[in-house]
């Protein structure tokens, strides 16, 4: 036991809409201070889960307890957790300014003041455009707004959907920076994206759900250990002998020579093997003579762990009504 | 391994009403359609009385049309009779009938049920912004139409819907009250728009909603519906403020019209109540529902008209329309003595008073083939009256057109001298006769009386 509060914990969770089961016996656990992602191919219920601990919606059964204390039957936000579902929800008639300090105003209890609002702007890098109506924002504005919006009430638990849409490198990087900044000062962060590189840089663990249920919860790193073996790209100075040198190499296997994307590159093999293969692989190749210029995993581990554990490939292309829950 | 560490807290207090309130007012007052709605409803009614009143041409088709230059009290009132018919309807659209579908277009239902965290203070808060704000927009026609008389015409008497001359005081009075009144009205149709805003999410017909049944109501008041029907109708009361204008007040239909329109708005106001409530806000695919609208709004005030029908019936006197020959024969014998009156005053003529000129009406309806009732173009009356010593009897002819609401304009056929000719001729000069076309108005809930 080592004594990390937790801010969420949840056990068995159950909620259907009608026929459809969003979630089905979900154990959910986050700890103070961490970054935790959530992420799951579209209708597996990351949304109906980011409502539970926003207060949306309530369970139909097993148990939730938020920064310590039960959630009960009845809706309601509960004290210190902030953060958006589908978008930040802002106001485009009303300026940056005016949209948190409506929100400052509703969380009443005299918190926030307009020191406040100018601060949590600053935050998020929106100072300057702080009089503007957010009309005017592009997508990555917003995200930040809305950001700067879940910062103003000083949430230890925020549950965040997808806050780097939109943003440029720059913008994604500031927001990196502000997560990582609030999840040191012990705000726990619910984080759910489909921006896998994302997930790998900011996130200790991940949780991955899939048709409702739970395929996958721990560290990302056991996440990519569990990927097993992957497809890799293999640039070398004569492919025709790097060919034949993967075809001998044992625990190796060609795959084709397509791009991901479906272009074809003649230049490139693609081979699957787990690490001790292409290890045997780069040896051959040198002592073959060739010069080995290029060896990366075709998908990212996490992305092919998560591929490979939610089906995605089966699932592509159904009709997702549950999704947009 | 984790532990659980109590920490102090959960469910957070719900933001303050008072907030909510004030954020709802925010969002309205940001969006270009409310201020131009606002700047139109506090400066447009003004221009308007203010060049009318001046022109010889004036709307007599509007009840106190015709008194637009006669008085500054008269523009307001047009300009009220027209509210009634289309711009109070079409300002709830407006309104509340977007109050809460806006927050289904911009997707931001989420964020205010966390910020807000109770959906009802967030229903409360948005119903009373949005009446707050059709509040504002009623004061601005009234105020503005009120001064904008003042300035064209004056601080003069009205004349009444029963002839009977009104003090500027007394015009005041009355011109106020009946603004007051139509509140209730405005109010069952902003809450017709709170419903349909709640019932079709993000759909435009939640918006018509209150349109929708404005014209609905304005073609069922043409029809020659039974009294009890008439008056269970929640845009009657858009009507019954003219009996503020007769001697003495009706206030029969008034009182009725109020009562059904307050419940309207409290069955309305409930109903789409219970429907947020219902709502699951973690559904972003929220859309118009036929079945809820129905279900949910159209079967439960359907309910409403035929419980206030069924009471209405029981409870008033009167059966068929309410226009019978008696009660126009009265009505117009009344109008007429009061008109004569200020004819007389216009000529310099001796004063005479109504109980000396003993007016009476004879009233027939299309001929002897038709019933002498219910509303119509084709009523015939002969008024005759006294004047103090002289032994001949006065008559004149009117053609009266009396619609199914109880308003009848009633048109002078002669003698020229008396009611034959628009203008008189006074020590002045011509003047407007106030006996060669009127307007008056018959209380559908009066008992028979014989005249």
């Amino acid at each position: 036991m080592d004594g990390t509060p937790v801010a969420v914990r949840a056990r068995g969770i159950t909620k259907c809409f009608g026929e459809v089961v969003a979630l089905d016996g979900v154990d959910f656990d986050v700890t103070a201070g961490q970054i935790h992602g959530l992420v799951g191919p579209n209708g597996a219920g990351k949304t109906t889960l980011l409502g539970l601990l926003l207060g949306l919606a309530v369970a139909d059964a097993g148990t939730l307890e938020i920064l310590g204390a039960p959630v009960g039957r009845r809706l309601a936000v509960s004290d210190g957790v902030a953060g958006f579902v589908d978008g930040p929800g802002l106001y485009p008639s009303l300026t940056a300014r005016q949209n948190l300090a409506a929100l400052a105003a509703l969380r009443g209890s005299g918190g926030a003041r307009a020191a406040d609002v100018d601060d949590a702007l600053a935050q998020v890098g929106l100072t300057d455009v702080a009089a503007d109506r957010v009309r005017g924002f592009s997508l990555g504005m917003r995200q930040r707004l809305g950001l700067a919006a879940a910062l103003l009430t000083r949430p230890r638990l925020l549950v965040l959907d997808e806050p780097a849409n939109g943003l440029d490198p720059a913008g994604k990087r500031h927001v990196h920076g502000v997560l990582t900044g609030l999840a040191d000062e012990g705000t726990a962060i619910v984080l759910s994206s489909h921006r896998m590189d994302d997930l790998a840089v900011l996130c200790a663990e991940v949780t991955i759900l899939a048709t409702g249920r739970v395929v996958f919860a721990g560290p990302v790193s056991k996440l990519a250990a569990e990927s097993g073996e992957l497809d890799y790209r293999l640039l070398t100075s004569n492919p025709a002998n790097a060919q034949r040198v993967a075809a001998q190499t044992p625990g190796l296997h060609l795959v084709s020579a397509a791009e991901p994307g479906g272009q074809r590159d003649a230049e490139a093999l693609v081979v699957r093997g787990a690490g001790p293969a292409l290890d045997e692989l780069v040896v051959r190749l040198v002592d073959a003579g060739v010069a080995v210029r290029e060896l990366a995993p075709v998908v990212p581990p996490l992305e092919a762990a998560f591929l490979a554990l939610t089906d995605t490939g089966i699932r592509a292309g159904q009709d997702d009504e549950e999704d947009r829950r | 391994m984790t532990a659980t560490v109590a920490l102090p807290r959960v469910a957070a207090r719900p933001a303050p009403l008072l907030s909510g309130y004030r954020f709802e007012l925010v969002k309205l007052f940001a969006q270009w359609r409310i201020r131009l709605l606002l700047l139109a409803c506090w400066i447009a009614p003004a221009g308007f009385v203010a060049v009318v009143s001046q022109q010889n041409s004036l709307p007599t088709d509007t009840i106190f049309g015709r008194w637009m230059n006669a008085t500054g009290w008269a523009g307001s009132l047009v300009v009220l009779s027209f509210s009634c018919t289309w711009a109070l309807p079409l300002l709830t659209s407006l309104v509340a009938g977007d109050v809460f579908a806006v927050e289904d277009r911009l997707g931001t239902w989420r964020h205010l049920v966390v910020a807000v965290r109770s959906p009802r203070r967030i229903f409360v808060a948005k119903a009373l912004a949005s009446l707050s704000v059709m509040l504002l927009l009623v004061i601005g026609l009234a105020t503005s139409s009120i001064v904008g008389g003042l300035a064209a015409v004056g601080d003069r008497p009205l004349v009444g819907l029963d002839g009977q001359l009104l003090g500027p005081a007394d015009a005041a009075a009355n011109v106020l009250l009946a603004w007051a009144c139509v509140l209730a009205p405005t109010l069952v149709f902003a809450a017709v728009g709170l419903l349909g805003s709640v019932a079709l999410g993000r759909s435009p017909m939640g918006l018509l909603m209150p349109a929708l049944l404005a014209f609905l109501l304005q073609i069922a008041q043409l029809l020659p519906l039974p009294v009890a029907v008439r008056l269970a109708l929640p845009s009657n009361a858009f009507l019954t403020w003219r009996g503020l204008f007769t001697e003495p007040a009706q206030q029969g239909p008034l009182l009725i019209g109020l009562a059904v329109s307050v419940a309207w708005a409290l069955t309305a106001t409930t109903l789409a109540y219970r429907l947020f409530l219902r709502r699951d806000f973690t559904d972003l695919g929220y859309e118009r529902s036929g079945r809820r609208v129905v279900v949910g709004g159209v079967l439960p005030l359907a309910a409403l008209v035929a419980l206030t029908v069924a009471v209405l019936a029981a409870s008033t006197p009167v059966n068929g329309s309410g226009i019978e020959r008696t009660k126009l024969q009265a009505v117009l014998a009344t109008s007429f003595a009061h008109l004569y009156r200020l004819q007389t005053d216009e000529l310099n003529r001796p004063a005479v008073t109504e109980a000396q000129l003993r007016t009476a009406a004879s009233c027939d309806k299309g001929g002897d083939l038709v019933t002498d009732e219910g509303p119509g173009n084709d009523w015939r009356c002969v008024v005759s009256w006294h004047l103090p010593g002289a032994t001949a009897v006065g008559t004149a002819v009117y053609q009266l057109d009396v619609t199914a609401d109880g308003r009848y304009v009633a048109d002078g056929d002669g003698p020229k001298e008396v009611n034959g000719y628009f203008p008189v001729r006074t020590a002045t000069g011509d003047a407007p006769n106030p006996l060669w076309q009127f307007d008056g108005l018959v209380d559908l809930l009066a008992g028979t009386s014989k005249g």
